[in-house]
């Protein structure tokens, strides 16, 4: 099986700090990855680089056999790649129904066809289970629910890789759980990358994981791979004595 | 914006449309003819509204624009003899070219570089006409002859330079200008540009050319405001440079704040607002400016959001 995403010596230098250093990376079709690592360890960074917000300092990206590497962001986006942000930017002003109207509007072949809109952005908000909330600006949703929207939002792009930039980050326990039913649903029908400091989440989602640290890749494997890996448990918890 | 209520925002426009066509038969001679000239001024400042309320890009410039159609329209028929209809489409073409090649060089810049470029540019346009006197009249402007305005449709003709016919004109396009804006806030472009207002970086995540998008709307809103002042010539019969001066970059601005910046009727509120202003105040004291000034300051202060935009926070959120 060809991978859906790889990348070469990618790397990506801010001043004199190397965020992301000479990274190779595959993704295979269909897996959920989650991207571990310390704070600073350059995964947001990476992601950012998959998904065009910012240019590499060297290094390709292929994505389903061709390079993107120099598209800008929104022609990744109608390839296929979406991305969800860390920091919840949602359109504050726009009502729910707007906010994924947007990203539906793009994936339909007839953008005057109001029906078909309707239908795609409340499927899109049933799976997310935002439809009672339609009608409410986004600005006046819940914590939790605004982080649900932004997912519903990659949803709607009917994406073939979804990149979810720590996507637990603030939720409730309760919220978290539904939020991992959310993306085992999601994972049917798409690749998910994502970045994720809770581990019981990331050990009860992903098929393999990748830690980074400084800027490279320190280990990938399996959940329980990585769980037993000496290299990782210094990175995490420091040098035993 | 949404779903909500299409059939009310659709009744409501119709409604100021037929209100506007009644008042053509109950106004006195004064008022009549300066409700003429108010819609065709709630025009430009629709055309600005495109671009201010809808995109959030502040241009300083406009005025090229209305300036464009109005020398465009007006020289048209000065210089080269053309009929009304090829003056009016001339207006327009001449202001489509000009955004076209304004917004390709001032919208690679953001803000309040954008304000300063597009102030720049319209700079350079009125400082043009000024320079090529012999063509365009200078700072005097020229009067655009009364036999040439009149529209021929084979045996039929009708004068534009008839109050009622006026009017009725004016009135046309405005509608129509109206409707296309309605049209265009409620479609999913309309959608777009607010999503670019509101956080370009997300809609760009979201997979839109933003750049292309906001292009377009450029030409949208100096095409709109060609219109206005291609009208402007051809049923007020006078172009001059006054009309692309710093002032009529600033006027449809206030209009626009004073009506409400993304509300499809903010702008004819505006206008009419400012105009009868201007006209009651004009008739008590010099110092008129000063009470116009006055009213401004307390609207910023009261009705930040303009008019319409302030009923819409507060009573009628279904106005588009």
């Amino acid at each position: 099986m060809t991978p859906l995403l790889t990348t070469k010596g990618l790397s990506r230098s801010f001043g004199g700090l190397r965020a992301v250093d000479n990274v190779d990376f595959a993704l295979m079709p269909g897996e959920i990855r989650a991207v571990i690592g310390p704070n600073g360890a350059g995964k947001t960074t990476f992601v950012s680089l998959i998904s065009g917000r910012i240019q590499p300092s060297a290094g390709t990206i292929v994505f389903d056999g061709a390079d993107i590497t120099g598209l800008p962001t929104y022609v990744r986006v109608r390839r296929g790649i979406a991305y969800t942000f860390q920091i919840t930017s949602v359109f504050a002003n726009l009502s729910v129904y707007d906010n994924v109207a947007l990203p539906v509007q793009l994936t339909l072949s007839d953008i005057r066809s109001k029906d078909a809109l309707r239908t795609g952005v409340m499927s899109a908000l049933e799976r997310t289970g935002l439809a009672d909330r339609a009608h409410m600006p986004a600005g006046q949703l819940s914590y939790g629910h605004q982080r649900l929207l932004e997912v519903a939002m990659g949803l709607a792009l009917k994406p073939r890789l979804l990149i979810l930039d720590e996507p637990t980050q603030g939720l409730a326990d309760g919220e978290i759980d539904n939020f991992i039913e959310l993306v085992r649903d999601i994972a049917k029908s798409a690749t998910v990358l994502l970045i994720e400091h809770n581990m019981p989440v990331v050990m009860q989602l992903a098929d393999r994981i990748t830690v980074f640290n400084a800027g490279r890749i320190l280990a990938e494997g399996t959940p329980e791979a990585i769980r037993e890996n000496k290299a990782v448990q210094e990175a995490y918890l420091g040098t035993a004595p | 914006m949404s779903e909500a209520s299409p059939a009310k925002a659709y009744a409501l426009h119709l409604g100021v449309i037929v209100l506007l066509f009644v008042l053509s038969f109950l106004l006195p001679d004064y008022y009549h003819g300066l409700l003429a000239r108010i819609m065709v001024l709630a025009v430009f400042a629709m055309g600005y509204n495109m671009l201010f309320g809808y995109v959030g890009l502040l241009s300083l410039g406009h005025a090229m624009f209305f300036g464009a159609g109005l020398y465009g329209a007006g020289l048209a028929i000065i210089q080269l003899g053309w009929s009304v209809p090829a003056a009016f489409a001339a207006g327009l073409a001449c202001g489509a070219a000009l955004a076209l090649i304004i917004g390709l060089l001032a919208l690679r810049t953001t803000g309040v570089a954008f304000m300063i470029v597009t102030m720049m540019f319209a700079q350079v346009f009125y400082l043009a006409i000024l320079y090529f006197a012999a063509w365009t009249g200078g700072d005097q402007g020229q009067v655009v002859p009364q036999p040439a305005r009149v529209l021929t449709f084979g045996a039929t003709s009708l004068d534009l330079t008839n109050p009622t016919m006026r009017y009725m004109t004016a009135l046309g396009l405005f509608s129509l200008v109206l409707l296309i804006t309605l049209a265009v806030v409620r479609s999913s472009y309309g959608r777009v540009l607010v999503a670019i207002r509101e956080n370009e970086e997300r809609t760009r995540m979201l997979g839109y050319d933003t750049f292309s998008n906001k292009l377009a709307a450029v030409v949208v809103s100096g095409t709109i405001c060609a219109a206005s002042g291609a009208a402007y010539a051809l049923l007020f019969g006078y172009v001059g440079s006054s009309f692309a001066s710093v002032q009529y970059s600033i006027l449809p601005l206030l209009w626009v704040l004073l009506g409400g910046a993304a509300t499809t009727l903010g702008p004819l509120i505006g206008t009419l607002f400012m105009y009868y202003v201007i006209d009651l105040t004009s008739g008590y004291t010099s110092a008129y400016l000063l009470i116009v000034g006055i009213a401004l300051i307390l609207l910023v202060l009261f009705f930040p959001k303009g008019i319409l935009g302030t009923i819409r926070q507060r009573w009628l959120g279904w106005l588009p």
